[in-house]
């Protein structure tokens, strides 16, 4: 599938995109910055091989690697094209899409980690500061001194706390006026509390100010915070470099001349052209030309269809040998892709209810720490009469039992996690993905394009004639069709020669022709030839004389499948397979794997129906997909993975993607998730354990600064450590 | 003690000199490409397209 990347190639929800691709599309052809993914590169070398090779393509001026990002930029004349780019870097061994800098534009993510690394450098900077004037309190300064230290503390905490804060108050501020309680609430209440005591207390000259414990709970939970917030918008940042890896562009005909436009300026009646190779960008009736055309995402067939005038083609199809002129019925909402991509909607609903580990921890939490302050405080008040006493306790009841820890219980875990993953080829897009991925009992796989790579292999050439395998061979190399590709292949590395075959025509949607020793040769479709359609994916090879032979192929498995079924049925889980595929092609397959449960012949609906029968049925159910009609299945199960071949509806409601060609690390994925969700518990358990430990001190007013910073320290780092075993 | 009045401030101003050191370089976008920074460095050939 791969091959047909960087062709034309719509998206789930063209109108979505339709603004920012019409806008950006207005001055593509001057712009000369050009945007490549360079999936493969990881070294020093690499960064030197791919600018050398980029600047070698003449009329580029510059060219950069970003190393961190897998990315390339290119500045050139307005003539450099990026297939000429991709075309240098294949050349020099470095695997290159281009990509739609449109998509990639956006930079308020990035301002936004930007705006808070700089409020965690400037609590980190606050928090040192204060604590090392804490420390000459700690050890026993008072008078005089204690006031001096605690006035300094003041004038360097309240700036830092207001200014690093922010993100807290605002979101607190949010939950409340939505009549909410979320974990900010109890932050913001005890910062505000423990400052506004503190100021109290320095200006009585009292002995315990907070300003140490404010600061460096500021600190933490930034910490916490930027984690989750980087490990969001890597995955935000490679999801949005696989939607600008299809540049949604077609050809349309105006009076006898080819315009590029945007998938979204297309209006029904439109006439477009699809090029051999390209993605049909719209729903349409083919007008002139024949070809054959590659339905798999769509429906799952593994076998192309042949397609002429007035056959009916819909959009995120791949038109294989000949152009196809199209007149256009429906676009964007309207197309049989937009209209799958609503069965994804309603799909998704019910995943929207599940309650992550952290959603729990904080719906326990926050009422019991308000509840537990106000006790206190109205206990202390009974108790002495005293309000000052009683706002002391109140304040550190809260600052002893803020969530430091719970804070980075989570962002912590999951950043290593998706690291590891990331690193393994694997995009995780949903915080929440692992926690789910963790519980999964039932595997269901789609077949083609998933567990197989979507293009075919020739199986027993070795059993063809010498004659016949060099005719072939020839034949083969003069067409483009993925069935020849495959063969000439494969009889190249048995090391045979083409045979000496003239006058080569490419008969689009019936296959090739060629005249050998006087005679007409042929190799197409079985209607072609005059022979009978077989079951399974076939060529037939016609010498001129005799029946014609056929060459059979098969799915190739793709790399990794068999043994990543054979670990998941060794973990014990229920592996199906499910393809709109028929039936027989669907159980030979299944045979080669070693899957037992196979559905041939399903409609997406169907699909869908499977994975929500399993869920009812108490299954935690994993949908590995990469066609539309996979989609709506990939929405509705509990978690779901595809491949980055995948159509752009499949990936986007699919919770983690698969960046390489490999499928194995699934097997790895689930793994980690389940050992990621063993370190969030246990991390909650260990800022349970100091929370159970020190809150009695709190209560019973014996709690200092002191044992305080000591808590919330020892606590975050125990809780970052724990998250970094993480294997 | 006196001596107090002299080092708090002094190590306030190097503490804030690392603040804006450090504001400048997020500015400057430094933070870009720390893989391939560190990568870059090790290279053989000269660099004659710094980032600029």
């Amino acid at each position: 599938m791969t091959a047909t990347f960087e062709h034309i190639r719509p998206s789930a929800c063209p109108a979505c995109n339709a603004a920012p691709a019409a806008a950006h599309l207005a001055d593509l052809p001057k712009q000369a910055a050009l945007m490549l993914s360079l999936p493969g590169i990881h070294c020093a070398g690499c960064i030197s091989g791919v600018e050398r090779a980029l600047l070698a393509v003449p009329g580029v001026t510059e060219a950069r690697v970003n190393l961190t990002l897998r990315r390339a930029a290119v500045q050139g004349a307005p003539d450099v094209t990026p297939a000429a780019l991709t075309d240098a870097l294949a050349r020099a061994g470095y695997e290159a899409h281009e990509l739609d800098a449109g998509v990639l534009a956006s930079t308020f993510a990035d301002r936004q980690g930007r705006d808070l690394l700089m409020r965690l450098a400037v609590a980190f900077f606050a928090m040192m500061n204060v604590m090392l004037l804490s420390v000459a309190v700690w050890s026993g300064a008072d008078g005089v001194t204690r006031d001096m230290m605690h006035w300094i503390s003041a004038a360097i905490a309240i700036p830092a706390v207001i200014f690093a804060g922010q993100p807290f108050y605002v979101s607190a501020w949010g939950a409340l006026k939505g009549r909410r309680l979320n974990m900010d609430v109890p932050i913001t209440l005890a910062i505000a509390l423990a400052v506004g005591t503190s100021l109290y207390e320095t200006i009585h000259s009292g002995h315990h100010a907070y300003f140490d414990a404010a600061i460096s709970l500021c600190t933490f939970l930034l910490a916490g915070r930027y984690l989750d917030h980087r490990t969001r918008a890597s995955a935000r940042s490679a999801a949005q470099e696989l939607a600008a890896l299809e540049v949604p562009r077609a050809l349309r005909i105006i009076d006898g001349r080819e315009e590029t436009v945007a998938v979204a300026a297309l209006a029904p009646g439109d006439i477009v052209r699809v090029k051999p190779g390209g993605r049909i960008p719209v729903d349409g009736v083919v007008q002139i030309g024949q070809s054959e055309i590659d339905r798999s995402l769509m429906t799952g067939e593994s076998l192309p269809v042949f397609a002429g005038i007035g056959t009916r083609v819909s959009a995120g199809e791949v038109n294989l040998t000949g152009p196809l002129t199209v007149e256009v019925t429906a676009v964007g909402r309207d197309t049989t892709l937009h209209r799958i991509a609503d069965l994804v909607a309603t799909a998704e609903a019910g995943r929207a209810n599940y309650n992550s580990l952290a959603d729990q921890a904080a719906k326990l939490y926050a009422p019991f720490v308000h509840i537990l302050s106000v006790v206190a405080a109205v206990g202390w008040w009974l108790y002495t009469q005293d309000m000052r006493i009683a706002l002391n306790i109140a304040a550190a009841v809260l600052i002893i039992t803020c969530p430091c820890a719970l804070g980075l219980a989570v962002p912590a875990v999951t950043t290593a996690a998706s690291g590891r993953l990331f690193r393994k080829g694997m995009l995780i897009k949903n915080g929440t993905a692992l926690e789910r991925l963790a519980e999964v009992d039932t595997v269901v796989f789609d077949k083609t394009g998933t567990l197989t790579d979507g293009a075919p292999l020739p199986i027993r050439l070795d059993a063809l004639p010498g004659d016949a395998a060099r005719v072939a061979l020839a034949l083969a190399q003069g067409s483009a069709h993925p069935l020849s590709v495959s063969l000439a292949k494969g009889l190249a590395d048995l090391g045979i020669r083409p045979a000496h075959v003239t006058d080569l025509v490419e008969v689009p949607g019936h296959g090739v022709e060629g005249r050998w020793q006087g005679r007409v040769v042929r190799l197409g479709r079985a209607a072609w030839l005059g022979a009978a359609a077989p079951a399974q994916t076939a060529s037939f090879l016609s010498l001129g004389e005799g029946p014609a032979i056929a060459i059979t192929f098969a799915d190739r498995l793709r790399d990794g499948a068999a043994d990543l079924v054979a670990a998941l049925q060794a973990q014990g889980k229920r592996v199906i397979l499910i393809s709109g595929d028929t039936k027989g092609a669907v159980i030979r397959f299944a045979q080669t794997i070693g899957i037992t449960e196979v559905i041939g012949e399903a409609l997406p609906q169907e699909k869908s129906a499977l994975v929500a029968d399993l869920a009812a049925q108490g299954a935690k159910v994993l949908m590995v997909g990469d066609g539309l009609n996979d989609t709506a299945a990939l929405a509705a199960a509990h978690v779901s993975i595809s491949p980055a071949s995948a159509l752009d509806a499949a990936r986007s409601a699919s919770d983690i993607v698969l960046m390489g060609k490999s499928i194995a690390p699934i097997a790895d994925a689930m793994r980690t998730a389940v050992s990621a969700r063993a370190r969030i518990r246990e991390n909650f358990t260990i800022a349970t354990v100091y929370n159970v430990l020190a809150v009695p001190l709190a209560v019973a007013g014996l709690c200092s600064p002191l044992i305080a910073a000591l808590a919330m320290s020892t606590s975050s780092i125990t809780v970052g450590l724990n998250a970094l075993r993480l294997r | 003690m006196d001596v107090l009045g002299l080092l708090i401030p002094v190590s306030l101003f190097l503490g804030a000199v690392g603040l804006a050191a450090f504001w400048w370089m997020l500015r400057k976008g430094q933070f870009d490409d720390p893989d391939g920074d560190a990568h870059r460095i090790l290279r053989d050939d000269y660099d004659d397209h710094p980032k600029g």
